[in-house]
């Protein structure tokens, strides 16, 4: 580029002037914000698909609309919420944070890094313009199996694609999180000083590198089936439908993993932090946190429990799935531990951290009965296993999420934000949240199945107040929005500290907002 | 230069990346139309894939101007050599999908039509006896033969193994100094791949026009064609990036103790090598 004869090493003096920063930056911080702006565009849009299932779901019949246009609201819903906002919205956290907490200038290959998130925008536009096409968005369930999968029209090669483009990003990003923490860590940050948002990091990145392929593989697969003549997923061909249920929850049950361990990381800074005692068993919570991940390859099957396995593989994977709440269980121990005769207040980003330990766990349990093969029989595709994924999900991830962001909004803006309405905001949406998945457990349990537009009559009751919880839910996410919009605008100056019991490199040895590169110069690590 | 081999180095913003998002999303975005039917398609893949190059040309050519005004300290080489190394983990396991594919038909679906799994042999394909090779119950494709391991695989075996001593008999030269055996072994290198692909490609005109074996030839033409051709696109790719390393090596653009993209090609030449060690044992020999 011809701005290269100019410039010769990097920009020293911050950041460039007006748009094109955002699309040719290599700092990490841009990077992060424009990960998390996306991801809380996406969860807007994702949400408002919600509203949509909600709406026809508030009553029995068809009201809003069709059920082709339904089922393709609750695939599109899960592909946006999980590729769109939870993964970009960890992938922003972690750029933000991962350079700051390891003493380290910036991300080791920032150009990759800027690329990373610009595929994203292109991937989603492409999987959402499959609407406007010849028979419509993907409607076969976000685990596109085959060969309902394969039924869908003009959109089909578009969504593989997106995935692909998607899957790319993760790769890349994953990469250089990984490189970043194994390269670019200060003198004397050995690895059991890491915060243990970097070690839950490291261990995701590991699982996205290693089941991101073989997502991309599977999408490969469907996509010559469907084009090129190919049998693998076609029985008369000798191929096997099964089979891609194998291959994509191969990837599917670490995927899970992925939306869940830089989870528990936020929660292990926020507990000690308002809790004003260090974090208890963190050696433990680094053991537990591979363990998991090792435990995430080997319990795949739980998914397909229905679908005809032999019995040995049934048993093998019913006692695998139920050892992880074994490290899992040893992480919301450390957690209450850490909690026990602390002096604690309760601020916002606690008051999601600690939502999260309560709900997470509920969704923990929930899983923990699905996981007996038996059991799961009659819980399989029903409103119960909905019930569980959003517990683990909304009330996990999702939580997580928020209380990093009021976590760390000081520190990012130099601005407190307004504690009220984050209060506001975490008991609203508590509560709503409640009212929207807990009926879920009853639904399915009396057997009302998933991905349904119309339910029989004696579901109503439950339903209706299900969707009213949503709606309230839904709405009152725009507190959040009002939040972040305020504290970037101003507002009460935050300390370098911010609060009083945080620790760590960023709010020891940096200024709020911190510099554009945050340590020019290795920090002394005690 | 501002730059002291110790301190950070944070590279400049630059168009690259966003040229590459365009370039890929043209490109998918015309191979999908084309999978569709739509006439334009393939041209605007071909448009996509030409920005591609366009792209990967300036950008790589950036990189390697940084490097050779020694704007890269020893910790920017160790991210380039990692995030090199998890690269090609990440292709090890796109393989793994297909290998994968691969064991479960013959270990699992195969058996199973085939009455270990009673119910859907005698509800839906009673009459269905073949073991592997096979293309299904169906006869999806029409008979056809397989492809002996013993003629041009076996070769194509040798030759691959042959250009991974090659190439680092190349490396020696280049960590002794010596340019032009170094240059010499990558061609020698380069050309074993070249004529890798020719078999490939010869073998492929063979399957198709003598054996009927094709891409529709059931579940063995499905996972025969896949993971031979995924592989020879990686041969391709990789023969590329050996010749460009070549015309590199031959501008003196390495020195002994700093070579990392001559290394990084190597080591994704091995893999390649190791992968087609895979195939030619499960694919073609058992
Ligand atoms: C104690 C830990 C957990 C156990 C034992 C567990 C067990 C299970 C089982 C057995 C199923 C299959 C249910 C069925 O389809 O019949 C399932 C589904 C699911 N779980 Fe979990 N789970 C656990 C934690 C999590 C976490 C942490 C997440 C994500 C953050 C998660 C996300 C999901 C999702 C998304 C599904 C539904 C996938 C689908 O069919 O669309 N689970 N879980
Ligand atoms: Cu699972």
């Amino acid at each position: 580029m011809s701005h290269e004869a100019t410039h010769d090493g990097h920009d020293d003096h911050g950041p460039a002037k007006g748009l094109m920063r955002w699309v040719t930056t290599t700092n990490h911080k841009d990077i992060g914000t424009l990960y998390l702006l996306f991801a809380l565009v996406m969860f807007f849009i994702g949400g408002a698909m919600a509203m949509v299932i909600r709406a026809e779901l508030f009553q029995p019949g068809l009201q809003v609309v069709d059920p082709q246009f339904f089922n393709s609201m609750t695939t599109v819903h899960a592909l946006v919420m999980i590729f769109g906002a939870v993964m970009p919205a960890f992938t922003g956290l972690a750029n933000w944070l991962i350079p700051m907490q390891i003493g380290a200038p910036d991300m080791a290959l920032p150009r990759m890094n800027n690329f990373s998130f610009w595929i994203l925008p292109f991937a989603f536009s492409l999987l959402l313009s499959t609407f406007f096409m010849e028979g419509g968005g993907p409607a076969g369930g976000w685990t596109i199996y085959p060969p309902l999968s394969l039924q869908m029209g003009d959109g089909f090669p578009f969504m593989i694609f997106a995935i692909h483009l998607a899957g790319i990003s993760s790769i890349m990003g994953s990469i250089n999180v990984v490189v970043t923490i194994l390269n670019m860590r200060a003198p004397g940050m050995t690895l059991m000083k890491m915060p243990l948002f970097v070690w839950t990091w490291l261990i995701t990145a590991y699982l996205l590198i290693a089941t991101m392929p073989v997502l991309a593989g599977a999408v490969t697969m469907l996509l010559t089936d469907k084009f090129a003549a190919t049998s693998f997923f076609s029985a008369a061909g000798g191929g096997d439908p099964v089979m891609y249920q194998h291959i994509f929850w191969f990837f599917g049950h670490p995927e899970v993993y992925i939306l869940i361990l830089p989870a528990f990381g936020i929660v292990s800074a926020i507990v000690p932090t308002f809790a004003r005692k260090p974090l208890f068993g963190y050696s433990s919570m680094v053991y537990a946190t591979a363990s998991i991940a090792f435990l995430s390859f080997i319990v795949w099957a739980h998914h397909m429990f229905t679908v005809g396995m032999p019995v040995v593989g049934e048993l093998f994977f019913m006692y695998a799935t139920m050892m992880i709440a074994v490290p899992t269980g040893v992480k919301v121990f450390n957690w209450v531990s850490t909690m026990w005769k602390g002096s604690m207040t309760f601020e916002t980003p606690m008051l999601f951290a600690i939502g999260f330990i309560m709900m997470f766990t509920l969704g923990g349990f929930s899983g923990l009965m699905l996981a007996i093969a038996p059991a799961d029989f009659q819980y399989h595709d029903t409103y119960f296993v909905v019930a569980h994924f959003h517990y683990v999900l909304v009330t996990g991830a999702i939580y997580s999420i928020m209380a990093a962001a009021y976590y760390w909004l000081p520190k990012w803006t130099g601005n407190m934000y307004d504690e009220t309405l984050g209060k506001w905001h975490f008991w609203i949406s508590t509560i709503s949240v409640n009212v929207l998945f807990f009926p879920q457990h009853f639904l399915g349990l009396a057997g009302m199945p998933r991905r349904i537009p119309d339910y029989a009559v004696q579901f109503a009751d439950w339903n209706m107040i299900s969707s009213i919880g949503g709606f309230v839910f839904g709405l009152s996410q725009l507190m959040f929005v009002v939040v972040i919009y305020k504290a970037i605008k101003g507002g009460k100056k935050a300390t370098d500290q911010v609060w009083e019991g945080a620790t760590g490199l960023e709010f020891e040895q940096l200024s709020s907002p911190p510099p554009y590169h945050s340590f020019n110069e290795a920090p002394v690590i005690k | 230069m501002s730059h002291s081999a110790d301190s950070y180095y944070v590279p400049h913003g630059s168009h690259w990346p966003i040229v590459a998002s365009v370039a890929l999303t043209t490109s998918v975005v015309g191979a999908a139309m084309w999978f569709n039917g739509t006439g334009s398609g393939p041209m605007v893949m071909l448009l996509g894939l030409a920005m591609t190059f366009f792209m990967m040309y300036g950008w790589f050519g950036t990189t390697v101007r940084e490097s050779l005004k020694g704007m890269y300290n020893e910790q920017v080489d160790r991210s380039f050599r990692q995030g090199m190394m998890w690269f090609i983990f990440s292709e090890v396991m796109f393989f793994a999908a297909f290998f994968g594919a691969l064991f479960y038909a013959r270990v699992l679906s195969v058996p199973w039509l085939l009455g270990e799994d009673v119910s859907t042999h005698l509800t839906l394909w009673s009459g269905f006896t073949e073991t592997w090779p096979t293309n299904g119950p169906n006869n999806v494709g029409g008979e056809f033969q397989t492809m002996g391991a013993w003629g041009i695989p076996a070769i194509n075996t040798l030759l691959l193994l042959t250009s991974g001593v090659t190439l680092t008999i190349s490396h020696w030269a280049l960590k002794a100094g010596d340019k032009s055996k170094t240059v010499l072994w990558l061609a020698a290198t380069v050309a074993l791949g070249a004529i890798f692909l020719g078999f490939q490609a010869y073998e492929y005109i063979h399957a198709y026009g003598d054996l009927n074996l094709t891409l529709g030839s059931g579940i063995y033409g499905s996972t025969f064609f896949m993971l031979t051709g995924f592989h020879g696109f990686h041969v391709t790719i990789g023969t590329v990036m050996l010749f460009v390393i070549m015309l590199r090596a031959n501008k003196a653009h390495f020195t002994h103790e700093n070579h990392f993209a001559f290394e990084a090609v190597a080591w994704y030449w091995h893999f390649v090598d190791v992968v087609w060690l895979g195939l030619f044992i499960f694919v073609y020999v058992l």
